[in-house]
């Protein structure tokens, strides 16, 4: 008898069933399929106060939240942060169409590379999927043009998320995620960030930056 | 089960701790600051108690249909292009994984904080085999480089000060100048970050835990504060992910209901900084991620539990709060439970996965005052099942003489009642009598055990009964 046999007997066993109980099977299958959303926490369900819980929750975990109106500014974004924290203008970024259709050449002293990174970079700026309201969670898919390295080892991350995909609740944005891959499907990796990086095992003391970035910057774009 | 069991000499593991003035240092960070942080973002959101109520709904749904909910979850995973493979035992799992690290001619592994991990002693079979396991978590290295256990399941290194950190900093890097400055805990956290980030990248296999298995889409979560876990598991060749089966959870829907209770138990933050969410291995063009994925599914005696008086101790998502709550494990720290898991979850879990012949003390340490039930984000009623492991003590024959028959001899008076009030008056009487000028006893009869630490005090007055009685007839 397989591992995986011994275990699922012993499962059954304990619990008094075959597997073959046409309830049991029923009650598994239609959970799976209509994947019912359980409670929701009304903090974020109000439409006109999400942006501003957005950003609060965003700060609460130690970010930080500047709004842009148009897709154009967001390079001179980045690169007035980089020059309010003494960072050299040079970030890396995926081909997310997203980021690509950005006018980054408008700044010239800003020098943006593509890719994954090996280590050596100091800034990366990723476009989230979306983002929930009700902790302050960004939401970063992988694939092709999204490299998951861009997440974690700079020292600086920043994210541009559109105003219109900042949900309430994370429930709303597993259903973009369906809609986007297929029931079932979900890409390699989804990182849901909340903040920068930290670590407390030191004797409690709260520290940002342990192995991922220290600071988290989101650039929410408006329209 | 090879991680080395110290729970038979609990009694004399807690006197050491007790009497440690670094761990009793250490320990009173613990009591003040993760309960105000719980209590404070709880308070935060109106929906946290019906929250527990849907996790532990949750989970219990998925225990009863367990079997189900493992063969879709394979088959997901499959479909994404990883592999699963079960584990009945500890030295399966371990077998298992050795096998993939020498599949992929790893040489260096990288791991994310695995409490399962400990469960099995992966590390020192890994080692065993020349395999290098390097652990990525702060706190994990710390403990890792000391070659102690966790002594906490979110905060492993919690038993430790900054003062010991130093001295092992400095004891194991010594390829750095040793006249450098480490007093603060920001400069050590960086000199950690140096030495693991070039580990991560020499790394040929990535090991991590997993805090759910998502069935609906066969998908391992893990969340953490660091990124080291991602750093981990998106760096090398192979990821491996190291899950027991009660980790399973029917769809992200429902995860979305457990993680609103989860950081929020075990930290007290509204949501861990990162919550990844790992399906199969690197797709087609993407640029970075590794090109193999397994999962390794183990049971370890889980199985055994289910539909049995320990059932409810599956739905555990390993917060911590019990712990954070107890106040043994506050006076006593997490080592001295002896095994990977301590306080007040540990006492349950701990005599399910290596016997009560051998942990039967640590459901007995417990002032039985409730909290961990109180704060724990999926109900789990741990000071009920601590009374079924003593009642399975006693009826094994494994708690000590003196206490069966101090039972035997009370239970004698319990089952009549008139006696009992006679005796105990009688008590009352004479040691109040007898303790009238100094109100308490240093010494007494048959009851050295209490007087050795602490002085006994003497009854002040007649039995609760007596008074009872007396109260009901003057109120007439």
């Amino acid at each position: 008898m397989s591992a995986r046999d011994t275990i699922l007997a012993s499962i059954r066993r304990s619990l008094g069933v075959s597997g073959q109980e046409a309830p049991r099977r029923a009650a598994v299958a239609s959970r799976l399929a209509l994947h019912p959303v359980g409670l929701v926490p009304a903090r974020g369900q109000r439409e006109s106060e999400r942006r501003a819980l957005f950003r609060a929750m965003v700060e609460l975990a130690s970010g930080t939240v500047e709004e842009v109106a148009r897709p154009e500014d967001v390079p001179g974004a980045v690169a007035s942060f980089l020059r309010a924290h003494n960072l050299p203008l040079s970030v890396r970024r995926g081909s997310d169409p997203r980021l690509e259709a950005l006018p980054w050449e408008r700044e010239r002293t800003l020098a943006v590379a593509t890719g994954a990174s090996d280590g050596s970079d100091l800034v990366a700026v990723s476009h989230a999927f979306g983002a929930a309201a009700e902790t302050g969670t960004l939401m970063l898919t992988s694939g092709p043009d999204n490299p998951t390295t861009l997440n974690f080892l700079p020292d600086t991350h920043i994210v541009v998320v559109r105003a219109d995909e900042i949900a309430g609740d994370y429930e709303t944005l597993w259903q973009r995620l369906r809609a986007k891959y297929g029931a079932g499907r979900m890409p390699r990796t989804v990182n849901w960030i909340t903040g920068p990086s930290r670590s407390a095992d030191i004797e409690q003391t709260l520290i940002l930056g342990a192995h991922g970035p220290r600071r988290l910057h989101v650039i929410v774009l408006d329209g | 089960m090879t991680a080395h069991v110290t729970s038979p000499r609990f009694k004399r593991n807690a006197a050491e701790a007790l009497a440690d003035a670094q761990l009793q240092q250490a320990l009173k960070f613990v009591e003040v600051n993760f309960a105000a942080r719980r209590r404070e973002v709880a308070e935060r959101l109106p929906e946290f108690d019906a929250l527990r109520d849907s996790a532990r709904d949750i989970k219990d749904h998925t225990l009863r249909h367990l079997d189900l909910y493992l063969d879709a979850f394979q088959q997901r995973v499959e479909a994404a292009g990883g592999h699963v493979h079960f584990a009945v035992t500890a030295e399966d799992a371990r077998r298992i994984v050795l096998d993939i690290c020498r599949a992929a001619g790893a040489r260096t592994v990288t791991k994310g904080k695995s409490m399962v991990s400990e469960e099995i002693g992966l590390n020192d079979f890994l080692a065993a085999n020349g395999i290098n396991p390097v652990e990525t978590d702060l706190g994990e290295y710390l403990i890792q480089i000391r070659g102690e256990m966790p002594s906490h399941i979110i905060a492993p290194a919690v038993h430790l000060t900054k003062e010991q950190v130093e001295a092992d900093f400095r004891r194991v890097h010594t390829h750095l100048p040793a006249d450098r400055s480490l007093v603060e805990p920001s400069t050590m956290l960086a000199e950690a970050r140096g030495i693991l980030r070039e580990r991560f990248l020499a790394a040929d296999v990535g090991i991590t835990g997993a805090n759910f298995l998502v069935a609906e889409t066969g998908t391992s979560i893990i969340v953490t504060n660091e990124g080291n876990g991602d750093l981990t598991q998106t760096l090398p060749k192979v990821h491996v992910v190291l899950a027991t089966i009660e980790k399973l959870i029917p769809t992200l829907e429902d995860v979305a209901q457990i993680l609103r209770v989860l950081a929020r138990s075990a930290t007290g933050q509204e949501l861990s900084v990162y919550t990844t969410f790992s399906t199969g291995p690197r797709r087609a063009g993407d640029p970075d991620g590794p090109e193999a994925y397994h999962v390794v599914i183990l049971d370890n005696g889980r199985s055994a539990m289910l539909g049995g008086a320990f059932q409810d101790m599956l739905r555990c998502i390993r917060c911590g709060a019990c712990m954070n709550h107890c106040p043994v494990y506050h006076a006593v720290g997490g080592h001295a439970y002896g095994w990977v898991y301590p306080g007040p979850m540990g006492a349950v879990l701990t005599p399910s996965l290596v016997g009560v012949d051998r942990a039967g003390h640590l459901p007995n340490a417990s002032t039985f005052c409730g909290r961990c039930e109180e704060v724990c984000p999926v109900r789990i009623p741990l000071p009920r099942m601590m009374r079924a492991w003593r009642e399975r003590e006693f009826e094994r024959h494994l708690s000590p003489a003196t206490v069966r028959s101090g039972l035997a001899v009370w239970a004698f008076f319990a089952k009549r009642p008139r006696l009992y009030g006679l005796a105990t008056a009688i008590a009352a009487f004479v040691l109040g009598w007898a303790g009238r000028r100094r109100g308490r006893f240093a010494w007494l009869p048959l009851a050295r055990g209490w007087t050795r630490d602490r002085d006994f005090p003497a009854p002040a007055g007649s039995t609760f009964q007596a008074q009872w009685r007396r109260a009901r007839r003057d109120h007439r």
